[in-house]
């Protein structure tokens, strides 16, 4: 059952100075209200998984790792290869993350991401089946938060999709429905990428990439993610708030100009 | 041609709407017993009940907030209402909807009024066709004013979408299988405010805009579907007719 959120109290004491900075233009950080916290990715971390990355945006920190192994594909899509996004809130990223199942909020946060991929049909699924209706390679998104100060959506996104055009697999020929791998490898067959950029509402003022102390007094906040041709490809609005259709019009059309650049930031680092 | 086509030589869809189209609602609350508030929806082939208790004691008592109500909310599929059984466990995608529908709902309580207090939402799902956030939502916020929560505004909710590259209101369960894009919305008019936005698929900025405005113009009729609906309860026993009341506001768009 999905339950209303306790504010901490140190939240509440900094309600103010937050919203009294926003509504002069102005942020904790010194950032102006539409500019994006630095951001850093660096991918092949970790050397057991097909791909990784790293993102720090800000002082948020996550990692994200790809697996890929064989299992049976859905029913309804037999020759298509398996995608599943996972996510941990690790309690070593915040004071407010316990161990224990995921919940709701790691569970929104892995299916956000995990729209953003499907959805823009980042990674040519049919290219993943080894026997229709039998065997198909399963790609496991494995998004790991070590550091958590704010929009969590867009560094694990960002990640995510890191880790996916990082990641790389032996080539294979299918024997008697089994697939038996070359000493060649080859990279996921990736062909889209999507990048999710997500703001926050703040005393009536809208502000992108919201920090942790921005998050605590945000009343909603609104995911969009778009693909390489501009399109929106996923959105989640977050929050208590409301937001007016023309303020969701504005976000949209800051999201798809702001994607360009990270875009272009993480494409950069491949090869 | 392999697959059946979505939209025919008139422009019409598989089930012969108009693009900007609702698909056939029926509404009526209070129709539970023994639940504070409720409300039943028919929305094309979905059939949802809604169920509202409180404000009661929060129980456990650590859940409580010192300074208004804590808002609950389950949002749940019964094992039959799908083509193929769904297990009565709560799947991820019920437990991220039962989020998503809460914090639709909650902008428009006024918890302030019952600190220390919790309000629990119950959507079931009886039967499943498309869109059974949008149905769940508007069948719970008839349910929450049924149950004589103090509310700002009611919540309507319906999604827009595109198939064959057109942008069409209200999908039905197929185009949201074989369609290209799915825009659910809850929206709150007389406040003009977005309380769900949801998307998956594909838009351009255009085809967002215009699918956004579709799907805020089917929640202004869908509002004043659900006042009629909570007119034609309320209205029959404010004037002390005994008879069996006529509960059901149907509206054939």
């Amino acid at each position: 059952m999905s339950i209303t959120r306790q504010l901490s109290p140190v939240a509440k004491l900094e309600q103010k100075s937050v919203v009294d900075l926003i509504s002069k233009g102005k942020r904790l950080d010194e950032r102006g209200l539409m500019d994006y916290r630095p951001l850093t990715i660096t991918l092949g971390v970790v050397d057991k998984a097909n791909g990784s990355a790293e993102v720090h945006l800000g002082k948020t920190r996550v990692i994200a790792g790809v697996k890929v192994e064989t299992g049976t594909p859905f029913s309804d899509t037999p020759n298509e290869g398996i995608l599943t996004v996972n996510a941990e809130f690790v309690p070593l990223a915040s004071p407010t993350f316990e161990a224990g199942p995921p919940d709701e909020n790691s569970i929104e946060l892995a299916r956000v991401v995990d729209r953003g991929i499907r959805e823009s049909k980042a990674i040519d699924l049919s290219k993943l089946c080894i026997e229709p209706g039998k065997k198909v390679f399963m790609v496991f998104v494995d998004v790991y938060i070590l550091d958590h100060d704010g929009n969590l959506i867009d560094a694990a996104g960002m990640a995510a999709l890191g880790a996916l055009v990082d990641a790389k697999m032996h080539k294979f020929d299918v024997k008697n429905g089994e697939p038996v791998f070359k000493d060649d490898i080859m990279p996921l067959p990736v062909r889209n990428y999507p990048i999710p950029i997500t703001s926050g509402k703040i005393n009536g003022s809208i502000v992108m990439d919201p920090c942790l102390e921005e998050e605590q007094v945000m009343t909603c906040r609104l995911t969009v993610t778009t693909d390489k041709n501009d399109c929106v490809c996923a959105m989640q609005k977050g929050g208590l708030g409301v937001l007016t259709p023309d303020e969701i019009k504005q976000i949209v059309a800051t999201a798809i100009s702001k994607s360009r650049d990270l875009r272009s930031k993480i494409l950069s680092k491949v090869n | 041609m392999k697959e059946a086509r979505l939209l025919d030589n008139n422009g019409l869809r598989v089930d012969g709407r108009r693009l900007d189209e609702l698909r056939p609602l029926k509404l009526e609350v209070g129709i539970l017993d023994k639940a504070d508030g409720s409300a039943y929806i028919e929305h094309g082939r979905n059939k949802i009940l809604a169920g509202v208790y409180g404000p009661r004691e929060a129980q456990p008592r650590h859940i409580a907030l010192a300074d208004r109500a804590v808002l609950r909310c389950r949002y749940h599929m019964a094992p039959f209402s799908t083509d193929e059984r769904k297990s009565p466990a709560p799947s991820r995608r019920e437990l991220e909807l039962s989020k998503v529908i809460r914090e639709a709902l909650e902008p428009s309580v006024m918890s302030e009024y019952f600190p220390r207090a919790t309000i629990d939402i119950f959507i079931e799902v009886l039967q499943a066709d498309a869109g059974t956030r949008c149905a769940g939502i508007t069948a719970a916020s008839l349910a929450l004013a049924d149950a004589g929560i103090p509310m700002r505004e009611l919540v309507a909710a319906c999604a827009a979408g595109k198939v064959e590259g057109k942008v069409v209101l209200d999908l039905s369960d197929i185009e949201d299988k074989k369609g290209d894009a799915d825009l659910p919305v809850a929206f709150m008019p007389k406040s003009n405010a977005v309380g769900l936005l949801q998307m998956d698929g594909s838009l351009t900025e255009d085809e967002f805009k215009q699918a956004l405005d579709m799907a805020v113009d089917a929640c202004k009729k869908i509002y004043e579907m659900q006042r009629e609906a909570l007119r034609q309860k309320y209205l029959v026993v404010k004037d002390g007719d005994d008879e069996k009341e006529e509960t059901v506001a149907e509206v054939k768009p």
